[in-house]
Parts: C-alpha cells; structure tokens; sequence
C-alpha cells in the first residue's frame, strides 16, 4: 500500500504534466485530485493503527540505487510512526489544496501543469519522509526543491515570480551544500546511509573526533551540524530564510502546501528522523536551540509590521518553524513533531484563507486596501478566525481544552523551561514571540475583515471594475507587482519594495469604489472547513500520544528519541510558566485590538515616533539587501572579472594569442635573412659546410 | 562471440561509410552516415550484451591482435571503462547526424565523412590496447574535428580551429616522447602489460607530467580550458555535441588508464595539484558562466566546471571517487550533449547564440520548454538524473581524501544551480519580448526523436545507475586496488574518544573501514 | 719536380676563384654557371691528380662522369635561363630575388 502512497502521485503527475493541452483541464484535474484524495484516505488507514497502539513499523524495499564498494543506497520506502504522521499531513493537506485550486486556478489556462506540478510535489515530498536511508531523504529533498521552484515561479511571465524562484532554489541549495557534506560525512564516520544503521551507531560515536577542514572536531558535532544546515535551508531558519517570504510570488494553494505545511517542515522532520543522532551531541543541540530561537523571534518582530496578506502568513511560518526547531533543541522531539502537525493544520487554513480573501478582491494582496469583509465573505471570516485562534493557542491552561495550537506551543514552551540550560533563553523568547504571533495574527484578521472598506484605490480592484465581465485574473501575470522590478541580473533578491507606509495614508481613501467582494466557491471553502476542524481539535485528540509522558512511549515506538522524563516535566512546570503564553496571547489580542478597531491612529503614532526601528522590520532587518551586496552583486563582478581579466586578459592573451603574437613578432625578424639572393644562401651554404666539415676534421 | 572481430567491425563500418559519403551526392551522404551510425549503435550494443560483467572473467574482453611492424600492432580489446564509452560513443553519433539534417548545406558528404571518421577514431582510442595505436587515434581525432569546426563552423571559426588545434597538439609532443621511453624501459608497447608495469618513482613525475599536459588539455582543466568555449561556440550544433559528449572524455579516460595505473607513485605525489587546479576551476568557471551572454558558451563553462568534478573524483583514489567520475563523465556526455542540441533547436530557428534574443519561450515552445527544464536540471545535478549520482559519488570519494577540496567542489552544486537556471529563466520564462523568437514552432517529431532518448537515457542513469557501475565495478575495483598502496591519507580521521558504554568492539567494526584505519597519523 | 702539392694548390686556387665567382659577381647569372663550371673543374683536377699520385684509375673514370654531368648542367642552368629572360625580361642576379621572404 505504501509503495501505491507515494507511486500515484508521481503516476498522476506524469499523466497530467505529458497530456497537459491534450489532456484537457478537466481530466487532469480529476486524475491529480482524485489520486491524491484515494491515498489520503490510504494514509489515514495507516496512521490510525499507530493512534491507537497497534501500529507495525515496515521497510518495504524497491530497488538497488547506487551502490559503490561499501556504499548502498537502496529506494526502499520506509513506515513507521514518524513517516504515518507526515503521510497523513502531506496527503490530508495536498488533496485540500487540489481541491481548492479547482476554484482558485479556475480561470488560469495552463491548469494541466498546475496540477501535474501540485501532484509531483506530493510524491517528492512522500519519497522524503518515507527514505529510509539518507540518499533517499535528499531525492525528496530536492524533488522538493525542484517543484518548489516551478510552483513559485508557475506564472513565468511575472519577472518577480522567477526571480523568487531562483531564489528559492539557490538558497535551498546553499543548505544542500551542508546536507550533502554532512551525508559524505556521516557514509565516512558509519560506512553507512542507512537511517537505521547510523541511529544505532550514533552513540558509539560520542566523544570521538573527525579532522575537519584542518581541524579537529568533536566527530557528532560536525555531522549533526552540517545536516542541520540542509535543515536550516529548507525550513527556512534565521539566515537562510531569505527565499521563503519571496515565495509567495507562487500562487496562494501552492504557498499554503508547500510554504507552511509540508516542504518547510523538511527541516523539522529530519532533525527529529535523526534525533538519537543529534542526542549525541550537546553542542550542536544547542546551536539548533539558538537557531530556532532567533528564527522564532526574528520572523515574529517582521510579521508584525508587513502589509502583504501572504508575507505576514509567510514570517509566521517561519516563526512557528523556529518553534518547532527550539523544541527538537532542547530534546522535546515528539512537542516538535506535535507543532508541525497541528501547524499544518491552521496555518494551511490560514493560508487557504488568505486565498481565498484574495480571490475575492481581485488578487489585491495588500491589507491596507481590505477592511470590513466580514460581511462579505463570512464563511472565509470565520474560519480564518478560528485558525487564528487555534495559531495564537486560544485555550484554557488549568483545564487545558483548547485549540490545536494551544496543545502544540505551550507544549514546546513547557518543555523548553523544563529543559533548562539553553532552554530557558528559548522559553523567553518563545513567549515574546507568542505575543507577537497573537498581535500580527489579530491585526490580519482586523485589518482584513474589520473596520470600514477601504479599496476603492487598489489598483487591482480598479482593473477589476474597468474590465466589466471580470475576467481581471486571466493575466493579473502582467500587472501590478511585474512591473515593480524587472531587470535582470539583480534578479537574486527580488521580492516586493515595501509599499510604502503603514496604514492609510493620504491616497487610500475608505470606500468600495462600487466593488462588492463576494464569497469563494464552495471548492474552496469545503477545504477550509475541513481545515477548520482539523485546526481546532487537532491538538485535543491527538496530543497525548504525540507529548503525553505515557502515551508517546507507545505511540512514537522508538521512530524518533522520545524523552520521557522531559515530556513528564513538561507537565509539572510550575503554574506562571502554563499561564504566561495564555497571557502574552491576550495580551496581543488587546494591542491588536486597540491599534487596529478601536483606536486606529495608533500605527501611525507609532511609526512617528519609532521610525528607525519601523523602517528595519519593515525592511526584514535588511537581510536580503545585505546578501545582496555580499554574495549576489560580488558573485557577478568576480565572474566578469575572471572572464574579461582572467581568461581573456591573461590566459588568452598570454596562452595561444600571445604565442602567435611571438611567431609573428619573431618572423619579422628571420625573414630578413632570407635576401631571396641565390649568393647569400650559397654563402650561408659554404659556411655551414666548411663549419661542418672543420668540425668533423678537428674531433 | 568469441573470436569475432566485433572491435574492428565497429571501426570499419563508418570507416566504410565515411568513405562513401565522400563520391555521393548530399541526400545519400546524410542517409548513408544515418544508416552506419545506426549499425554502429546496434554493434555497440551487442558488445554490451554479450560483455561479461560478473568480474569474474578476464578484465580484458574482444582482444585482438595482429603484429604490423616491430612492436607496433594493431591491438584492440575492452573492459568496462572502455565499454560505457564506446556505448556513449555510439549512442550519440546517429543524434548527431540527425542534428545536422538540416543545418548543414554545404558540402554534405564531406562533412558526413568527417563525422564518421571521428567515430572511427573515437572507438579506436577506447579500444586500442597498443600504446601508439591509442597515440595515433588520440592524435587524429583533431583532425576531423578540426575540419568540421574550421569549415561548417560559425563567422570566428578559423580563430577558434586554430585554438583548438594548438592547444590540443600543445602536450601531445610531449606525451609521445614519454610513451617512447616507457615502451624502451617496459619492452612493450600493450597497455595492460604497462599497467601492471612499475616505473621507478622518480621518473614516474616526469612520465605523469608529459601524459598530464595532453590530458590536462583534453579535458580540459583550468587554466588550459579558453579553447573549449571558443571551440563550441564556433562548431556547428552536432560539432559541439559530439566535443562536449565524447571528445573531452578521452582527457579523462587517459587519467584513468594512464596516469593513475601506470604512474600511481607520481599520481599520489601530485594530486594536491590537481585538486588545486580543479577547486580553482569549479568556482572561477562557473562564476564565469554566471556572466556569459551567449548560450554555447555559457555551457561550454559549465562543462568545465564538471570536468573538474571529474578530475576530483579520479584523484580522490577510491572506488566512490572513481565510479563518480565515470558516472559524471557519462552523465555529462548526454546532458550537455543534449543542452547543446537544445541551443541548436533555437539556433537553427533564430541563428543567433545571445540568450536576450530570445524569452518567454515556454509560451510557443512548451515541449521544448519541458526537454530543455529536464536537461537543466540534469546539469544542475538533481537526483535522479544521471549527472546526480555521479557528482555525489565523486565528491563523496574526495570527501574521503580531503574535506576542504569536497567543501570547494560542492559549492559547483550551488553556483550550477545559480547559473543554470538564470539561463533558462532568460531563455524560456519571462515575456516575449522579441517577436521573432515568439513566432518560433515548437520542436519537429525529428528534434524531438533526437532529445527525447537522451532524456530517457539521463533518467534510467539516474534512476537505476547499476546497469552502468556494473560493467565499470571489477575494472575500477582492480584500478583501487593497484592505487592503494601510493593513496594518500585523508585528513578527516576519526579518533575514537573514551568509550562511554558501549563495548570497545563495536567500536573497531565501526571505525575500521574507509580510511579510519590509519587515523593516528593525523 | 712538380709534386701532388702544386696540382692541389692549383685545384684549390680554381675553387676558391669560382666560389667568389658566385659570391662577388652582382651582374650576370652566366657568371655564376662559369663559376660552377670552374669549381666542377677544380674537383677534376683533385681527382685526376689523386688519381696519377695513388695510381686509381677510377679517379679518372670518376671526372670523365663529371664531364659528363657538368656538361648537362650547364646546358639545363642556361635552358632555365632562357626561359627565365623571356618571363622576367633581365637576369641581372640583383633583378632575381623572388625568394625574398
């Protein structure tokens, strides 16, 4: 069954990527969404048996790969309590998503490709969590990767799109880079790949260690750490995250699977697949603690300040991943795991969501032109709002019912402060972060379906109302953000320039412009309310065989290294620690409120007198101007100067060219002894002879 | 098939047909050179079918001899290195007459003839087992190639096949008076008797050094690469193919059949230098890629860029190292093999080479779009394409001999990727901003018959890349073993710190494979 | 008593007069061809005096070939100087230089 799990996607795909125009839309949709809706249903058949304790951990082998000398990597798919929880949320959310986009992309000609794309990403991504060895994991990683790429940059005509795309790619594979060392490391330390294998090996290893780039290294450390780089890459942690909030340039669906459920939470699947193997070493643990952290605090802070409806959902992303990374640090895999499924749940509503605000407006993105759309589109309002209260962790901390988020993050919190050491700076910074995330995700909301309408200025909206049967988004490709940045070679850090200043300012006048934004189709908003209930109880049903002290024993079966004693601590910590993430939550709720509903000249009161700090978040810390000047604009000045200095200003010109130039420079002199006089060269003759013949009489 | 000459065969039938081509007018030539390339093709692959790959047998398959003069003759046998080249051989010259159908109009036997000659040579120099036999066909391979850039190339073509002639003939002078001394020195001219042969390590430096200047050039390596991207940009679509696919093999097979078994001493000593040259090539080739504005040579860099994975590999001394650089030596013959018929499908359209000309290709050229993404993304070396398992291979064998040169290396992962994918996002994404590049038809059921098995090829190689290590696998396993006394030591030892719990016998099976074994030293 | 020493000086003497006939002459390639005879004739007069002094006979035998031979040289010299006047309309030895690089 596994093997048809992870085989019909790539089977669809190829079925609806080759017919493509031939095919048609409709079967290609039917074929991509109906595979993908048959193995969802196959894969909550497997995860079930594992919820209720009687699940059978399985390797079903494929095929021989590469194999060289001791070296062996097998494609073999591999089943177990880790790989049932991630096969549930692939599938769950990519067959959502597929249904939904049969409303989303409906009037985008090239749905074949959309879909084929949607499908091949599903099968890249179970090719990843089902690996059993290493090698496997990078297929899918990269797969990943691959369609990653093509979905953001699936309106190609878009210049910022590609130039996303690019991006993404390239910035995965900085992390790739660490991946890749970190298997060659780990095939040299263990003489195997094999997930398995290294995991029993693992503490064998503690305390020895490895020459590394001339130096001595203690031998887990370097290997944790380098894998974790490929983490940091695809979960898109503080220094590599540059590509994730330029991935939005993808369509709304593929942001929400790719972007927030699956792909980004690579990261947090391989640290926890590999958790016996980080164990082993406290120091890389730490830096993966630290990471999370500052991922965690950084994205929060950018959230709060951007105006782009999928940007603050993007930094939000990034943020809960950091939550999820400083929870696998402080040794709370099962919390990580938690998070990452509950997370997938609400923050692919709040995305869907988001799409479905957008699909409404006429593909205005920017919240500053929303406002009052409650009364528009309620049923989008209301389940939007129930992933904020679920990714907020809306619950009661005595009792503790509540909404998934609720179980997950305070989880992850209370497991950091029962760590201690590193975990008690993480544990601070989480809930900060936590009021941060309640005061972006609530001034969303606000700004978006509260207050009064204030559209009638987006340039969206106008095209929309000029073209009078509202065919607006067939090539919303060639408007709006295209035109913003177009030329290459910056093409590197492309991603809006900030609009400009928060809220209104002079030229946003509140009105509707005569616009009157109606509901999604029911498409898309069947998905959102599956969600929804995915999104509230989630963490109810689930979180004792996923942190439960007793209850993940049985349930994780060894797949990753459960800590018991943590877990049990978790639950004792004492009561102000259970409460203030139920604290900074209202507490956020209320600044939010103020700022945005009851007071709305706070914001700009707030930018006046803060302007320098404002301008940095606003700027993302200026992380993607700095690698600009650092890696992108150096890499091509040094490459035109290796060219134009390099090869054709010294090899060339020294090499062949300045060879030939020498015969011609030496010809101009010896042609002068050739007088074209018989009598000279007779002479010459005569010398040369008599030379010769002196020689030979005087030896 | 014992006793068949299938060898010679191979080489007489385009011999044969190069030789037809010649008094025939420009459609007979053109079905005539199919036709042999084809055979050749079905040839190459009963030679396949009927090798005994189980390492059991005798490494070297097909012999034949027969004595000229002296010690010269005409001797000429295969093991698995030589197989998977003369196959890749094969299976690219009948694209390559099919890439030239069209494009060439001019003086179409005589071009035909000169394909076919080359692949005369190329099979030669795979198969020859007589030291000058191998020099002879190495060395005329030039010519052919040489006439076809010179005479079908582009509007620079004298410039670039002067180049190319020189910088080729540069070592090979040298490279025959080492030959000559080591046939007086060993007493025969076979090349499996010389494999075997140890030459005094001193002498050892000089013989690597005469052989390295022609390989180096071959290859070809920094800083004695500038011929290549003239040499592609020049050559006419099936030119480059049939240099990038086949021709800058033969650098890289005389590594592996030369320098590293008869000179391991010397190949040990100077490997430092070859990592050198080969890190500095990764990074500066492929920055230099990143700026190009003309397609050929933009991938004509990258192609530099790769052999260097392939020098890495080859001196990396262990079987991953050396199976990588094969690997990546096939992977690398089809992919940019097929990127530059890419460049030729548009080329024959636009004839133009300057990637702003063209953009938002996808849009009138979607199957195009498709192929040219595949082979992109082969050359960027995703995994399952064929060039992935070589490159990992290949860096994972130098990561075992030293982390710094893998650390450099694999940062060609990232710059492919940069410059690659700038490439096709200006090719293919974006508006259409020209007309005349929007007005293109998509591929013909000809070009597409010409990519589309490279592309099936490429995606079993990277799939299920077992059909080709395991003819490789003895020959290579064989190579390590002559190469294991002179391997240099890694500088990643392991060293076992106090044992916490775990018995101290676990420990020894797990550090005592790979290069652990030796770790004090470090 | 005139010894094997005065034919050799005399020989020598002949030779040299003929090389700088080649050398020096700036006017005429007819004086070159004179010149080549005398130096044939030089090697004549070593041969058959050598030949007398070791009592050969083959060095006379040898110079009646080189009789032979010089006459046909001459012949063929003045056949291409012909042929060269009627194309070039002078054989001032300044005036041939066509060889100049």
């Amino acid at each position: 069954m596994i093997q048809l799990i992870v085989l019909l996607p790539l089977l669809a795909a190829i079925i609806a990527g080759l017919g493509n125009k031939a095919l048609g839309k409709l079967p290609a949709k039917i074929i991509t969404t109906g595979a993908l809706f048959a193995i969802c249903a196959m894969s909550w058949s497997i995860f079930i048996p594992f919820v209720m304790g009687n699940g059978e951990a399985y390797v079903a082998p494929l095929f021989t790969w590469i194999q060289s000398g001791s070296f062996d990597a097998q494609w073999a798919l591999r089943v177990d309590t880790m790989t049932a929880v991630m096969l549930v949320v692939i599938t769950s959310v990519s067959s959502l998503v597929h249904l939904y986009s049969w409303g989303y992309m409906d009037e985008e000609p090239d749905q074949p490709r959309f879909f084929a794309y949607l499908s091949l990403f599903t099968f890249a991504m179970l090719m990843l969590v089902t690996a059993n060895n290493l090698l496997q994991m990078f297929f899918g990683w990269e797969g990943v990767g691959l369609a990653s790429y093509l979905l953001i940059g699936f309106w190609f005509r878009k210049p910022s799109a590609n130039a996303a795309a690019i991006k993404a790619f390239v910035v995965n594979r900085v992390g790739d880079l660490g991946f890749m060392m970190g298997i060659f490391g780990t095939y040299l330390v263990f003489n195997t790949i094999s997930i398995p294998e290294i995991l029993e090996m693992a503490p064998s290893m503690a305390g020895s260690t490895i020459g590394f780039l001339g130096a001595r290294f203690d031998t887990m450390t370097v290997l944790c750490l380098l894998l974790f780089i490929g983490a940091m890459g695809k979960s898109a942690q503080l220094g590599l995250h540059t590509w994730l909030p330029d991935a939005m340039e993808g369509p709304t669906p593929v942001s929400a699977l790719i972007h927030a459920a699956t792909m980004v939470t690579a990261g947090v699947f391989m640290v926890c697949r590999l958790s016996p193997m980080f164990e082993t070493s406290e120091t890389a643990l730490t830096v993966v603690t630290y990471v999370g952290a500052a991922t965690c605090l950084f994205a929060a802070t950018v959230g709060t300040v951007q105006t782009d409806i999928k940007r603050v959902i993007a930094y939000s992303t990034c943020s809960q991943l950091g939550y999820m990374f400083f929870a696998a640090g402080v040794g709370a895999y099962g919390a990580a795991m938690f998070h990452l499924f509950t997370h997938a749940f609400f923050k692919a509503l709040l995305f869907l969501g988001a799409g479905s605000v957008i699909h409404a407006m006429h593909h205005e993105q920017d919240m500053r032109y929303y406002g009052g759309l409650r009364k528009s589109i309620p049923i989008t309002f209301w389940t939007m709002t129930l992933g904020t209260l679920a990714i907020t962790g809306v619950g009661l901390p005595i009792i503790g019912i509540g909404f998934a988020g609720f179980y997950s993050k305070d989880g992850i919190l209370e497991a950091a402060y029962a760590a201690g050491g590193a975990g008690t700076g993480a544990f601070l910074v989480g809930v900060f972060a936590a009021l941060l995330t309640s005061f972006y995700s609530w001034r969303l909301v606000f700004l978006t379906f509260f207050g009064k309408p204030r559209w009638a200025a987006s340039e969206h909206i106008q095209h929309a109302l000029h073209d009078a049967h509202g065919h607006g988004h067939d090539d919303h490709a060639t408007h709006g953000h295209g035109s913003e940045e177009a030329n290459a070679p910056a093409q590197e850090h492309a991603g809006h320039d900030p609009h400009g200043h928060e809220t209104a300012p002079a030229h946003m006048a509140t009105g509707t412009g005569g616009y009157h934004p109606h509901e999604s189709p029911w498409v898309m908003l069947v998905p959102l309310i599956v969600l929804s209930i995915g999104a509230v109880f989630a963490g109810l049903v689930f979180h004792d065989q996923f942190i439960g002290s007793e209850g993940g024993i049985a349930f994780w079966q060894g797949s990753l290294a459960f800590d018991s004693h943590l877990m049990h601590a978790a639950h004792e910590v004492p009561t102000w620690v259970k409460f203030s993430p139920f604290t900074v939550m209202l507490t956020g709720l209320a600044i939010a409120w103020l700022a945005y509903v009851k007071y709305t000249d706070w914001p700009q009161r707030f930018v006046a007198q803060f302007g320098v700090l404002y301008t940095f978040l606003l700027n993302k810390w200026y992380f993607d101007e700095l690698y600009n000047l650092l890696f992108v604009k150096p890499a091509f000045a040094i490459g035109r100067f290796f060219w134009k200095f390099g090869d054709v200003g010294f090899i060339d010109r020294f090499g062949p060219n300045g060879l030939a130039a020498l015969v011609v420079q030496g010809n101009k002199v010896t042609r002068r002894l050739q007088s074209g006089y018989l009598y000279t060269y007779a002479l010459v003759m005569l010398i040369g002879l008599a030379a010769a013949a002196t020689w030979a009489m005087t030896r | 098939m014992d006793g068949f000459p299938i060898l010679s065969l191979m080489m007489a039938v385009p011999m044969a047909g190069a030789i037809a081509c010649l008094f025939v007018g420009a459609n007979s030539a053109r079905w005539i050179a199919l036709i042999a390339t084809l055979i050749d093709f079905v040839l190459g692959m009963a030679l396949w079918a009927n090798f005994d790959q189980s390492g059991s047998g005798a490494q070297w398959q097909f012999q034949e001899y027969a004595p000229i003069f002296g010690k010269f003759a005409w001797a000429l046998g295969i093991d698995g290195i030589a197989l998977m080249l003369i196959a890749l051989t094969v299976f690219l010259m009948p694209i390559c007459i099919g890439a030239s159908w069209r494009a060439i109009e001019k003086r179409v036997g005589e071009y035909m003839a000169a394909f076919l000659f080359m692949e005369v040579l190329m099979i030669g120099v795979f198969a020859a087992q007589d030291l000058y036999l191998f020099y002879i066909m190495f060395e005329a391979g030039l010519i052919p190639m040489y006439l076809i850039i010179g005479i079908w190339g582009g509007a620079d073509r004298i410039y670039a096949s002067y180049k190319f002639f020189l910088y080729t003939l540069l070592g090979s002078v040298l490279m025959l008076i080492a030959m000559m001394w080591m046939v007086h020195e060993a007493g025969t001219t076979e090349i499996p008797a010389l494999m075997a042969y140890n030459f005094d390590p001193t002498v050892q430096t000089w013989l690597f050094l005469a052989f390295f200047a022609s390989f180096a050039v071959k290859m070809p390596m920094w800083p004695v690469h500038t011929w290549l991207p003239d040499a592609h940009v020049q050559a006419p679509t099936a030119g480059s193919v049939i240099l990038a696919g086949v021709l800058l093999k033969m650098g890289g097979y005389g590594f592996i059949r030369f320098s590293l078994p008869m000179f391991p001493e010397a190949s040990a000593q100077l490997a430092p230098l070859v990592w050198g040259l080969s890190m500095v090539a990764v990074v500066y080739t492929s920055l230099v890629a990143l700026v190009q504005s003309d397609m050929k040579k933009l991938i004509a860099y990258s192609s530099v860029a790769h052999m260097a994975i392939v020098t890495v590999g080859l001196f990396a001394f262990n079987q991953a190292g050396i199976e990588g650089a094969m690997m990546v030596m096939l992977g690398h013959g089809l992919v940019a093999g097929a990127l530059f018929l890419c460049v030729g499908v548009i080329y024959d359209r636009l004839h133009t080479r300057e990637i702003a000309r063209y953009g938002g290709l996808s849009i009138n050229m979607p199957r195009y779009a498709l192929l040219f993404l595949f082979f992109t993304m082969a050359s960027v070396g995703l995994p399952g394409t064929s060039n992935f398992v070589g490159e990992f291979l290949a860096l994972m064998g130098i990561y075992q001999a030293s982390t710094w040169v893998a650390l450099v290396c694999t940062t060609g992962i990232i710059l492919g990727a940069a410059y690659m994918l700038y490439l096709y996002r200006r090719i293919c994404y974006g508006e259409q901003i020209n007309a005349d590049a929007a007005a293109m038809p998509d591929l013909s059921a000809r070009e597409l018959w010409l990519l589309a098995p490279i592309a099936a090829v490429v995606l079993w190689m990277g799939i299920y890349p077992e059909s080709f290590l395991a003819p490789m696998r003895p020959d290579i396993v064989a190579l390590e073993a002559r190469l294991a006394p002179a391997a240099p030591t890694g500088d990643a030892q392991i060293k076992l710190g106090a044992p916490k719990s775990a018995d101290a016998a676990h420990h020894e099976d797990v550090a005592a494979p790979s290069h652990s074994a030796s770790g004090e030293a470090h | 008593m005139i010894g094997l020493q005065h034919y050799l000086v005399v020989s020598a003497i002949v030779f040299v007069i003929g090389v700088l006939g080649i050398f020096i002459n700036r006017k005429n390639i007819i004086i070159i061809l004179m010149a080549i005879e005398l130096i044939l004739l030089s090697v004549n007069i070593n041969l058959v005096a050598f030949s007398v002094f070791l009592n050969d006979m083959v060095g006379q035998v040898f110079s009646m070939f080189v009789l032979t031979v010089a006459a046909g040289e001459g012949a063929i010299g003045l056949a291409i100087l012909v042929i060269y006047f009627r194309g070039r309309g002078s054989i001032a030895v300044d005036d041939v230089n066509r060889m100049k690089g």
